[in-house]
């Protein structure tokens, strides 16, 4: 997998790789306001491919002009080469955020009736709605209304529902909002076995863990605008590793070995702590200046930026702002 | 699943039309929309059963014959000679042996008569409200001059030359079959078309329309929620017309006749059956659109009264040239799409040319798919806008936008 941004897209487009997604310069108003303005998105095949970024920064409207919900004002999007995503409706599978089944369906129906959206026939799609929801522990629910199942059992049935016809792609947005832990944790192996099966998986979200545990690739969205797309550890190494120094002593010959900008925290006495990017020169030597100056190194680490740290670097704080008010009221939920 | 990579737009529309049709068909609401159009038709047999007991009670034909033994004889039998000829002119004829004052024979209680004649033959007095002797005093006259005469009169044979109709009763008479066939298919839109108004309402509530959106185009969406909508109609209807036709059996002879349209029962029917089906899509059509607007139950109900005054007035266009086949005002109803299916099922009545209606139908199957291809356009232009919302980020271009399915938020 590469790990430049510009050069997988480049490369991709340029036939290295089949992509499942592309899209150049997505441009989407509503009622005279902007809501997405020029998106470059490449999702290749078999990646599992996050959009990460704030309520309201463009994630929905993004997914939905990819799919061919809405029409882009801007830009073109292709879907396995087609620029009509509904011609290829039926290698898609789509989980939107507002979860929606109709109540008065049982579960196997419910399921069934999605498969027939996308062209599996309707007593294949009931035999293999009801092997589903026994594999998924909801064998006793298969004759249950929809109407009579909980937010959750509801919620897998959509799940089921928009994986049985075997998608080549499968888009879920916001996927993990209104779940549990456990049921997040199941969602997430789930979403790593479609893509070890060679199904590529996109997925929305405003949760940088979610992100960071399970993407090979994010597009990092906000206001609109994705000021960056690629693979995660491109997007961390954005930011220097920063290096986290526990000295005995507060001062000496030693501390010219250090950084001027190195920011400087008394914890007790008879500890300091220092951070500072890794210098150009290299580790090595300035843990040999150290030693030298008698710093009276406590430990040293070396540690590596997070995917919350480069998306405060990438987005900017007003974004990473919402996007942590977002978690709160989601936890709070 | 085929090799294609999606379906066709009339397999779209078979999925979703087979999942409304099923869904309203099994439920518990339907069977009170079967048995909805049936109450007024029980209620009015009923009504009209006891109105016309009432009737025929307050409008007694009796007139008691309160006169000399020998002229109450011959009157009776003068009205018996009278009677095949002129038939419901006359009055039924009771002699009463009162001897009291007409005015008091008439104020007898249970006796129910309409007026008393007495006097003598040369000269029968009638007493009775003045519109009663209005309506009376001719006949018993006749039936006293027949009464006196000493022999019974001689009425000449007349020679009869039976035809079916004169062109212009024929004419009058398909009118009025023309009349009545416009008059059913209104009533049926109006009961049926209505229904489509709500019909998204149901998808932006359970948010099971971004479902369907992602997976089908949105004409699919609309043309089978249409095709489903027309299927229950039908349903409806076939169910209404078995009850319609047992209350034909019991009714009998006191149902209207209404004359042969030109066409032949057989294939106006068959038209009348592709005209609903045509009228309905395009009104449905439009409906849905127009429903599709509304977010919630409450706006279709506000909705639903001028697209009743809508209907209205394409049928008044339509009704309001049924005299004048051939007249501007004729052919821009027979052309308008919305009047059309009316304005042709007149012709159907009125006219053995069939061409027009092959022409009609074709016209307004193209004007379906037109009305179909619009309105799925504005519903994914003015419905299918961004998610839940959120805020815009200070310092950024993009904004929330409006949640799906929520068309004025």
């Amino acid at each position: 997998m590469l790990t430049e941004t510009g050069t997988m897209t480049r490369a991709r487009a340029d036939g290295l790789g089949p992509l499942a997604i592309e899209a150049h310069g997505l441009v989407k108003r509503f009622d005279g306001t902007l809501a997405v303005d020029g998106v470059d998105i490449s999702v290749p095949e078999g990646a599992i491919y996050g959009i990460l970024g704030p309520n309201g920064a463009g994630k929905t409207t993004t997914l939905r002009m990819l799919l061919g919900i809405i029409d882009p004002d801007e830009g073109v999007r292709r879907v396995f080469g087609n620029d009509r995503p509904h011609e290829v409706a039926k290698l898609i599978g789509y989980l939107p955020e507002e979860r929606g089944l109709y109540p008065a369906m049982k579960c196997d129906e419910a399921i069934a009736f999605m498969g027939a959206l996308r062209g599996l026939p309707l007593a294949e799609g009931k035999a293999r709605g009801r092997e589903m929801l026994e594999n998924y522990g909801l064998g006793h629910a298969v004759d249950r209304q929809i109407r009579q199942l909980s937010k959750g059992m509801a919620q897998t049935v959509q799940l089921l529902g928009t994986l049985v016809h075997r998608p080549r792609l499968v888009v879920f947005d916001e996927p993990f909002s209104g779940l549990d832990a456990i049921n997040q944790g199941k969602l997430e192996s789930m979403i790593r076995n479609l893509a070890s099966s060679g199904t590529t998986v996109i997925f929305s979200t405003h949760v940088i863990h979610h992100a960071e545990r399970l993407c090979d690739e994010v597009a990092i969205i906000a206001g609109g605008k994705v000021p960056y797309a690629g693979s995660v550890d491109a997007a961390r190494d954005r930011i220097p590793a920063q290096v986290r120094l526990e000295t005995r002593r507060s001062d000496g010959a030693w501390r010219d070995a250090l950084p001027a900008d190195a920011r400087h925290d008394a914890k007790a006495e008879g500890s300091h702590f220092w951070y500072f990017p890794v210098p150009d020169s290299g580790i090595e030597a300035l843990l040999k200046r150290l030693i030298e100056g008698e710093a009276g190194i406590l430990s040293l680490s070396i540690e590596r930026a997070g995917l919350h740290d480069a998306f405060v670097e990438i987005a900017g704080a007003a974004a990473a702002r919402a996007l942590a008010e977002d978690n709160a009221q989601g936890e709070a939920r | 699943m085929s090799d294609t990579t999606r379906l066709s737009l009339v397999e779209a529309a078979r999925v979703v039309a087979r999942r409304d049709f099923r869904a309203i068909l099994f439920s518990r609401a339907f069977l009170f929309f079967l048995l909805g159009p049936l109450f007024p038709i029980i209620v009015g047999a009923l009504a009209g059963g006891i109105g016309g007991q009432v009737q025929r009670d307050a409008t007694t034909r009796l007139v008691a014959v309160a006169m000399a033994d020998a002229d109450a004889q011959a009157m009776i039998a003068a009205r018996e000679r009278l009677a095949p000829r002129v038939g419901a002119a006359l009055p039924e004829l009771a002699v009463t042996e009162s001897a009291d004052a007409p005015t008091d024979i008439l104020r007898e209680p249970g006796r129910n008569y309409s007026a008393v004649v007495s006097g003598s033959l040369d000269a029968p007095e009638l007493t009775a409200p003045q519109e009663a002797i209005d309506g009376w005093s001719g006949p018993i006259a006749m039936i006293a001059a027949e009464a006196r005469a000493d022999s019974p009169s001689a009425y000449p044979d007349v020679a009869a030359h039976p035809v079916a109709t004169s062109v212009a009763a024929q004419r009058t008479d398909r009118i009025r079959t023309a009349q009545a066939g416009q008059l059913i298919l209104f009533l049926l839109m109006m009961l049926l078309a209505g229904m489509v108004l709500s019909n998204l309402v149901e998808e932006k509530a359970n948010k099971v329309i971004e479902v369907l959106a992602a997976a089908i185009p949105m004409d699919a969406v609309f043309l089978g929620k249409l095709v489903a909508m027309l299927g229950v109609s039908f349903v409806g209807i076939a169910v209404w017309a078995l009850a319609g036709g047992a209350i034909g059996l019991l009714a009998g002879s006191a149902l209207p006749h209404l004359p042969e349209p030109a066409l032949g029962w057989p294939l106006f029917v068959a038209l009348g059956i592709a005209y609903f089906a045509m009228g309905y899509l395009l009104l449905g059509s439009l409906f849905l659109t127009i429903g599709g607007m509304a977010a919630t139950v409450r706006e279709v109900q506000t909705l639903s009264m001028p697209v009743t005054m809508a209907q209205l007035l394409v049928f008044f266009l339509a009704a309001s040239s049924i005299t004048r086949p051939g007249s501007p005002m004729e052919l821009f109803a027979a052309a308008f799409p919305l009047s059309s299916p009316f304005a042709m099922l007149a012709r159907a009545a009125q006219s053995d040319a069939l061409w027009p209606h092959a022409l009609a139908l074709a016209w307004q199957a193209l004007c379906v798919f037109l009305f179909v291809r619009v309105g799925a356009a504005i519903f994914r232009r003015r419905v299918m806008k961004s998610g839940k919302g959120g805020r815009a980020i200070k310092g950024h271009v993009g904004a929330a936008a409006p949640a799906l399915g929520n068309s004025d938020a």
